[in-house]
């Protein structure tokens, strides 16, 4: 009954989730009774091992190959590693590369999934806590299987710390051709202003409704002195530039004040502003996600309020 | 070369809601058309209008409900559509696999070429189903892609993945796959008046377990929903009362407090 986790790099760096992984997959492996095996697959595996070798990981799998990601090498070293190793819980991290070869692992080894978890337990069977209809509520699903996979979101683990004794061992896996072969990246978002140095911003989501609206909140911005930025969906409309988009595609922002005006607070969305010093909300949604990370909120219509607010600086 | 489409009608729930059982109170829920779906409908739309694809075909499994949804799809300019139902799927929580023995089936009988649809449903938001068809029927794949560029002649997708950071990796997909596409990708179109009264005139399939060879066994899922609740707030905000112009005022004073606006 043991556990096997799966580093997550991305050019040359190993992401933070990784670190919470090796926390989640030692209390899994915990509940479980058993061992905890880390792989680490292409990029620079020696180093990955030698940052992941924390307390509590056995033993660490380096898999060769080449720099980049590539879904079909992932899929088929994880499969690998789950036989070597014995491995009845695979934990993935919930990020863009783990939803690209999470769910092929699971469809292979023919076992349930399930993605996005945000805690479990073990007691007759795996039981997952996770979200649902955009954060309004949790839900815990029970999973009927010995062997399971799971992705897990960022930063609800503590990130295991200090250094651990585990043994590295070297796998060689065959695979099929590449059928995704990465050529290159592109950075988005350069730009006029970087919304990372602003010490105030007034983000805006889907709830100003209509491009003409978007004044309402470039006065408040003004007013205050502040910087205007956004939720996704104003920038995938082409409504603002991508340079202005809050989240976990766009930018994580930690200004001194955040306004978030009718923004719900999806889970990408929050990713990128939680670590601001003040968080305000305005929406007309008394069950919007976002009033639980705000630390002062208006249930209200921001068309009436914001108008009002802007009056008061006047 | 043909194109299949994966949609799903998600529902979404309104500002005020109960929960009953395990599920919101169905009085309590709005459907529509998956934002993620309406993006891989117009990429596949835009694919027949360049001359690329010669037929876009929709597949959903949802209940005779979701007909008005995937009518839409079709108003925006899908041929026809696929509607996949049966009784084993009332309430029930089906898991990865058992959405894959479906879409497998009809993959099996419409060969596209080509599948899409969109990184993940708005309401489970489990973004798994194409990247598991993609391994059970043998396509290449790409997840979460926001650039899309198809040369049919060399049997390619070029793509960008939009990872995390404001960061795209550019790749290149061999077809046949399945790309699930994320917002962003394209603007997607309101149906014509043209549209909409040509879809009445389009096919929706009604297809049953039966139908495509299955039976209630293949559809078993692993997964059982057993608790919803809304997640207790670990925030202490403060709730500003009053009617605008009084929130205003605390608010302004909040601000004040921080240098804002001074
Ligand atoms: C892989 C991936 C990456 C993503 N990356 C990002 C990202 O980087 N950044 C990001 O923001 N999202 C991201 N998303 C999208 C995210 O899931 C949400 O869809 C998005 O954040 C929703 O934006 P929103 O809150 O503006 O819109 P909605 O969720 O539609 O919320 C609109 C809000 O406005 C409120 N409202 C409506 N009318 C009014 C009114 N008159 N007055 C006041 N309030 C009103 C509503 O109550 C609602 O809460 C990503 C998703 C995926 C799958």
């Amino acid at each position: 009954m043991s556990v096997l986790v799966v580093a997550d790099h991305r050019r040359g760096e190993l992401r933070d989730v990784s670190y919470e992984l090796v926390t989640a997959g030692r209390e899994l492996a915990d509940a479980l009774d058993g061992e905890l095996a880390v792989a680490v697959i292409a990029g620079d595996t020696d180093r990955f091992a030698e940052s992941l070798n924390r307390p509590g990981v056995d033993r660490i799998y380096t898999v060769e190959n080449g720099e980049e990601f590539d879904n079909t090498v992932y899929t088929a070293a994880v499969t690998e590693l789950v036989g070597r190793s014995g491995a009845t819980a695979v934990l993935a991290p919930n990020s863009v590369n783990g939803l690209d070869y999470a769910p092929a692992v699971a469809e292979r080894l023919d076992i349930p999934l399930v993605t996005d978890a945000i805690d479990f337990a073990v007691d007759d069977g795996l039981t997952v806590t996770r979200e649902m209809y955009g954060s309004k509520v949790e839900t815990t699903v029970a999973v009927d299987g010995d062997q399971f996979c799971l992705t897990l979101r960022g930063g609800e683990f503590a990130p295991a710390e200090g250094v651990g004794e585990a043994e590295v061992e070297s796998v060689t896996v065959d695979h099929p051709d590449s059928g995704a072969r990465v050529k290159g990246f592109e950075e988005v978002g350069g730009g006029d202003v970087d919304i990372a140095d602003a010490d105030v911003l007034v983000s805006v989501g889907r709830g100003i409704e209509e491009e003409e609206n978007l004044e309402v909140v470039e006065e408040l911005a003004e007013t205050l002195g502040a910087t205007l930025s956004a939720s996704r969906p104003i920038v995938d409309s082409g409504w603002l530039p991508k340079n202005r988009q809050v989240g976990q595609s766009g930018k994580v922002v930690t200004p001194d004040v955040y306004i978030a005006v009718g923004i719900s607070g999806a889970v990408q969305h929050v990713a990128g502003m939680k670590g601001s010093d003040t968080i305000v909300a305005i929406n007309t949604d008394p069950n919007a996600p976002i009033f639980d990370v705000a630390d002062y909120g208006i249930v209200g219509d921001l068309f009436d309020v914001v108008p009002e607010l802007v009056a008061q600086f006047e | 070369m043909k194109v299949l489409v994966t949609v799903k009608e998600v529902a979404e729930a309104d500002d005020d809601f109960s929960i009953d059982g395990t599920d919101i109170a169905e009085s309590d829920l709005e459907y529509d058309l998956n934002e993620w779906d309406d993006y891989a409908v117009e990429a596949a739309v835009q694919l027949a209008e360049a001359d690329i694809a010669d037929e876009v075909v929709a597949v959903t499994i949802g209940p005779e409900r979701a007909e008005e949804t995937i009518r839409m799809a079709l108003a925006k300019g899908v041929d026809r559509a696929v509607r996949v139902w049966d009784d084993a799927f009332e309430g029930a929580f089906p898991d990865v696999a058992s959405k894959i023995d479906v879409f497998e089936a009809v993959v099996a009988s419409e060969e596209p070429d080509l599948v899409l649809g969109g990184v993940q449903a708005a309401d489970t938001g489990f973004g798994a189903t194409g990247v598991a068809l993609a391994e059970r029927i043998g396509f290449n794949h790409a997840a979460v892609v926001n650039d899309l560029e198809v040369d049919a002649d060399a049997g390619l997708a070029n793509v960008h993945r939009e990872l995390e950071g404001g960061v795209e990796e550019l790749t290149e997909v061999d077809l046949p796959a399945v790309l699930t596409v994320q917002t962003g990708l394209n603007e997607p179109r309101y149906a014509s008046l043209r549209g909409i009264r040509q879809a009445q005139r389009k096919e929706i399939a009604p297809m049953d377990l039966d139908d495509l060879g299955l039976d209630t066994t293949d559809v078993e899922s692993t997964l059982t929903l057993t608790a919803m609740y809304e997640p207790e707030s670990e925030s202490d905000a403060e709730l500003i009362e009053g009617d605008a112009g009084e929130a205003a005022d605390r608010l302004a004073e909040v601000l004040r407090e921080k240098g804002v606006g001074v």
